[in-house]
């Protein structure tokens, strides 16, 4: 906006608005006087004390006119700022546009990757950690983790059987407590693609489905979008068959057609209704089991289920103006109190209460906080570059500013074209930088190989942008700092009176520079040791011994049909293996009803006569397994036999145990041949094999055991097979072979076990693959930010050096020299980031895996990376400097 | 009893606007048609029509400017802004409608049928 034509008029005339005040005034007397004069015929003198007299209180009156005065001169005062502001920013694009532009795409181009990098890492930490869980009142969703008093004695290993909970303890804690409005459960032993769906058009298929309760979407706030919910009855035994739609199967199976509901659905061979659809803002998966996707809900029989064990999860939602430290202390008093008046037969329910939202995102809550910081530090590395830059470039037009100065500029107004400028490059970067943020979070919501809680609702919303903008005006700020400091730290007429030979900055400058380079330097050392730490913990866990191999190896889910007779299991199964088998290309084949770093359930373990501490646990995770499993899988058997078709359900009950659970129960002998309780029955071992990683890679095994197909019920039936061929080429053989034999047998994908392995990493892989980044790009900014000031500094002694050389200096010795004056301040960097790293490394030791936060290696690794770094970037001027002409040089 | 009448709160700042709703005035001008208008009821002070003045400028509502007066003495004038004029009409509208409401409960004679 331009200056006002009516201001300038005024300032040229010097208008003083509290003297306008007292002209006003004087005008009403004076008239007042006239008019007196005229009215009565009095004398002057006479009217003017009348005049006063009505007027009342003049001082007063004046006081509150000045006060006015001011206001409205401040006012006026803002808006020509305003003005000017906007002047200069039009200046400044112009400038940047036309003049500049390598230094503007230069510097927009970094601002946008740092402002990038923070708004995308901060719609992650909010939509994980800061957003509440997308239920309703959700802070009042409680989890609870069941076995508490005995997880110390018990194998930390025995999974998920060890905190979930019997129906009686459910039913029970239920229908006593008086702290939650809703207590309800799911059955969390789930797989991906559990149910087979026929009747609808088309191929068989299998989809994936949880059992909830009836409680279960009241507690969460969840609201069916068509139908109803299930019921309690249909929730017993005997209850009606419905089904819940999730709504992304609604739209996929029935194109989303409201009349669906009623209709039948035949899932694992039995007849459904479906009861109601749910609202696509409903992601079951998203909050209580991150990475999978569920497509039906159907009501756990909960009579079935209580004689079957731990089978559930319980989720409550606490009464209003409940905490859950009250609830807490119920929950302790009430569950001893429950098992004490016999409602359950056995079991440790003692439970731990925690908020819902830090059950699902707690463990990820530390990581983010690291990457948080990681992309903290390199804004604040993208901001020292840029300052050092805007330094350098203020130093070169210090002859522009000194002459603007002379001609009647104040500082005043050249900090505001200083700042102007900085605020173009914040508004550009950022803007640029919102956009890459949001189509990289986009692409992001869309992963589904990211085993991470509430990664699809990650979007770019109003909170996120706000941040945005709070970087982006902290980015201007920090950005005209220097260049200010520079200026105002100079006497600008000194400048115009050397002339425009005199180009250099000041010595104060110079160590600004200097002390730039070393913090930039410091910050990339403290990103490049993190994410040294991380990566190493990343390759040390790719490279544990999984107990099995997993390369050429794939899985695919199968249906059988036993009519829920284990005589009938065994043969099914074995015409089932001896196909496949004898397919060309496989080398081995078998089938488990649950793989590791899937599902898992646990069962007690005892060397039968051997008596056991008071409290001890003996929990091992149970594997129902066909003969070749092993083999398929490619678990070392280290002594014994495997499984034979001869191990039938009439013959001797046997199991194969892993070295934990030999450890546990048969220390220091051989447990082959011995007798072992399972489940109050006599069953001989057979053979011991390797440790699997069951639960995760980073857990150390605990005690495992596998039971034949044909003496135990599985729950589910996963093939593996060895295979040397792609599974893609494979997959339609197989499943012709499959519905040979079993024409219920539904379409299903062939996944490789290496897929599986990925996964389980991947939350791991996701946070080291971004800190690496960040620290990459920390790298080049810190590179940078190195070959900026040396050929600077070379530039500006261009008439030493040639003296140096005249003197008899060689190009080589020259050249040592500017790159020792690199690796100086490198060195300066590191010593500061290492200290910084020491000492936040321990934030970091949570997340390291075989390493430590002090890891030496780690570090002068680090250190060295940095040094080379430093003489890559000081080799291009250290050269400039040692091509530098003597005679040229003094002559200039 | 005294004919003239206190200025209730409020009220000046209309009485302002409506006076240069004919045009240009000084302060002095200003108090002069307002006086003349209300037949010298309304007598406007000057502690309080400078401060009001002073406000409604800064509020926009108002603009000012030098001019000469019929005298030939430098006076300051005050114009209505097009926001100035536009209150005004809103203002007058209310004004009239609380005049109206006070006059119909004033001059009632009987209690109203209960119904």
């Amino acid at each position: 906006m331009p200056v006002p034509m009516w201001r300038r008029y005024a300032r040229f005339l010097g208008v003083d608005l509290k003297a306008d005040v007292d002209d006003e005034l004087a005008f009403h007397l004076e008239q007042k006087i006239d008019d007196l004069v005229a009215q009565r015929g009095c004398s002057r003198k006479e009217a003017r004390r009348e005049a006063l007299r009505q007027f009342g209180d003049l001082r007063s009156i004046r006081q509150t006119g000045h006060r006015h005065a001011r206001r409205k001169e401040r006012q006026m005062r803002l808006r020509d700022h305003l003005g000017l502001f906007a002047r200069d920013l039009q200046f400044a694009l112009r400038t940047l546009i036309r003049k500049e532009r390598g230094f503007a795409a230069i510097s927009v181009l970094t601002l946008a990757l740092g402002i990038a990098a923070n708004t995308a890492v901060f719609s992650v930490v909010n939509t994980i950690v800061l957003r509440p869980l997308p239920f309703p009142d959700s802070d009042r969703l409680v989890w609870f983790s069941g076995g508490r008093d005995t997880i110390e004695n018990r194998p930390k290993t025995s999974g998920l059987s060890a905190v979930t909970y019997q129906v009686a303890a459910f039913r029970a804690i239920q229908e006593t407590n008086r702290s939650f409005a809703q207590l309800a459960s799911y059955n969390p032993y789930f797989g991906s693609g559990d149910y087979t769906v026929s009747g609808l058009s088309g191929e068989a298929q299998s989809v994936s489905g949880v059992m909830i309760d009836s409680d279960f979407l009241p507690a969460l706030g969840v609201h069916p979008l068509l139908g109803r919910n299930i019921t309690a009855a249909e929730c017993r035994a005997g209850g009606a068959r419905s089904v819940l739609l999730s709504h992304a199967m609604w739209q996929r199976q029935f194109g989303g057609d409201p009349r669906i509901l009623g209709r039948g659905l035949t899932l694992n061979k039995q007849a459904y209704t479906i009861a109601g659809v749910l609202p696509a803002s409903f992601d079951f998966g998203a909050v209580f089991s991150p990475g999978l996707s569920f497509d039906i809900f159907v009501p756990g029989d909960l009579d079935e289920m209580s004689r079957w064990g731990n089978t559930l999860a319980i989720v409550g939602r606490l009464k209003p103006g409940v905490t859950i430290e009250q609830a807490q202390r119920e929950a302790d008093t009430l569950i001893p109190q429950l098992q004490r008046d016999g409602r359950w037969k056995w079991g440790d329910y003692t439970s731990s209460l925690t908020g819902l939202k830090e059950h699902v995102t707690g463990k990820t809550r530390r990581s983010l906080t690291v990457l948080w910081g990681a992309v903290g530090l390199i804004l604040l590395l993208v901001c020292v570059n840029l300052s050092n830059l805007m330094l350098a470039r203020a130093a070169a037009r210090r002859a522009e500013f000194a002459l603007r100065s002379a001609l009647g500029a104040g500082l005043g107004s050249l900090f505001r074209q200083l700042l102007a400028e900085s605020a173009t490059l914040a508004t550009a970067g950022s803007l640029l930088g919102a956009a890459v943020a949001w189509a990289f979070t986009t692409y992001l919501a869309q992963q589904g190989s990211f085993a991470l809680p509430l990664l699809h609702h990650i979007r770019i919303d109003v909170d996120t942008l706000l941040w945005t903008l709070v970087l982006g005006v902290t980015a201007a700020v920090l950005l005209s700092l220097a260049p200010i400091h520079g200026i105002a730290s100079h006497d600008l007429q000194s400048t115009l009176r050397e002339g425009s030979q005199s180009t250099s900055a000041g010595p104060a400058s110079e160590r600004l520079r200097g002390l730039f380079v070393i913090s930039e330097v410091a910050l990339a050392c403290v990103l490049l040791f993190g994410a040294g730490l991380l990566l190493r913990s990343f390759l040390n866990v790719l490279d544990v011994d999984l107990g099995f191999r997993p390369a050429q190896a794939a899985v695919m889910r199968i249906d059988f049909d036993d009519q829920g007779k284990a005589e009938l299991r065994g043969p099914i199964f074995e015409r089932i293996l001896s196909r496949v088998t004898a397919l060309p290309g496989i080398e081995a084949a078998g089938v488990a009803d649950m793989l590791p770093l899937g599902r898992n359930r646990s069962w007690g373990l005892e060397a039968k006569g051997r008596t056991y501490s008071p409290g001890h646990r003996g929990d091992a995770i149970i594997r129902v397994v066909t003969p070749g499993y092993f083999a398929a899988m490619g678990i070392r058997l280290q002594n014994g036999r495997d499984f034979t078709w001869a191990d039938s359900s009439t013959s001797e009950r046997v199991i194969v145990i892993n070295q934990a659970a030999a450890r546990a129960n048969w220390p220091g002998e051989d447990p082959v041949g011995r007798i072992a309780m399972v489940g109050g029955r006599e069953v001989r071992v057979i053979a011991s094999l390797a440790d699997v990683r069951d639960l995760s890679l980073e857990t150390h095994p605990g005690p495992e055991m596998y039971v034949p197909i044909t003496q135990a019920g599985p729950a589910g039936a996963e093939m593996v097979i060895r295979t040397r061929l792609d599974p893609g080429t494979l997959a339609p053989t197989l499943l012709r072979t499959l519905r040979e034999l079993n024409p219920a047998q539904p379409a299903a994908t062939l996944r490789t076990l290496q897929n599986i392995v990925d996964r389980a990493v991947s939350p791991r892989r996701f946070f080291v693959l971004l800190v690496s980044a960040f620290a990459a790009l920390g790298l080049v900014l810190a590179a940078l930010g190195i070959f900026g000031v040396i050929s600077y500094s070379v530039s500006r002694r261009t008439q030493e050096i040639g003296i140096r050389m005249a003197l008899g200096a060689s190009a080589s010795g020259v050249q040592f020299s500017v790159l020792a004056s690199a690796l100086r301040l490198v060195a300066a960097g590191v010593v500061a980031g290492g200290l910084a790293s020491y000492f936040s490394g321990r934030f970091l030791e949570s997340l390291l895996f075989g390493t430590r936060p002090t890891d030496p290696v780690t570090f002068i690794a680090i250190a060295l990376i940095l040094a080379a770094i430093a003489v890559l970037a000081g080799y291009l001027p250290a050269r400039r400097a040692s091509r530098i002409d003597p005679i040229l040089a003094l002559r200039r | 009893m005294e004919t003239q009448l206190e200025l209730i709160r409020g009220t000046l700042d209309v009485l302002i606007l409506k006076s240069l709703a004919w045009g240009p005035l000084h302060g002095y001008g200003i108090s002069n048609l307002i006086r003349q208008q209300t037949d010298e009821a309304l007598l406007v002070e000057e502690g309080t029509l400078y401060p009001a003045l002073w406000r409604l400028e800064r509020k926009n509502l108002l603009e000012a400017e030098w001019g000469l007066s019929e005298n030939n003495r430098k006076a300051k004038y005050y114009t209505l802004t097009p926001e100035g004029r536009r209150h005004l009409r809103a203002e007058s509208k209310l004004w009239e409608a609380y005049a109206a409401a006070v006059g119909k409960m004033l001059s009632a004679t009987h209690r109203p049928e209960e119904s």
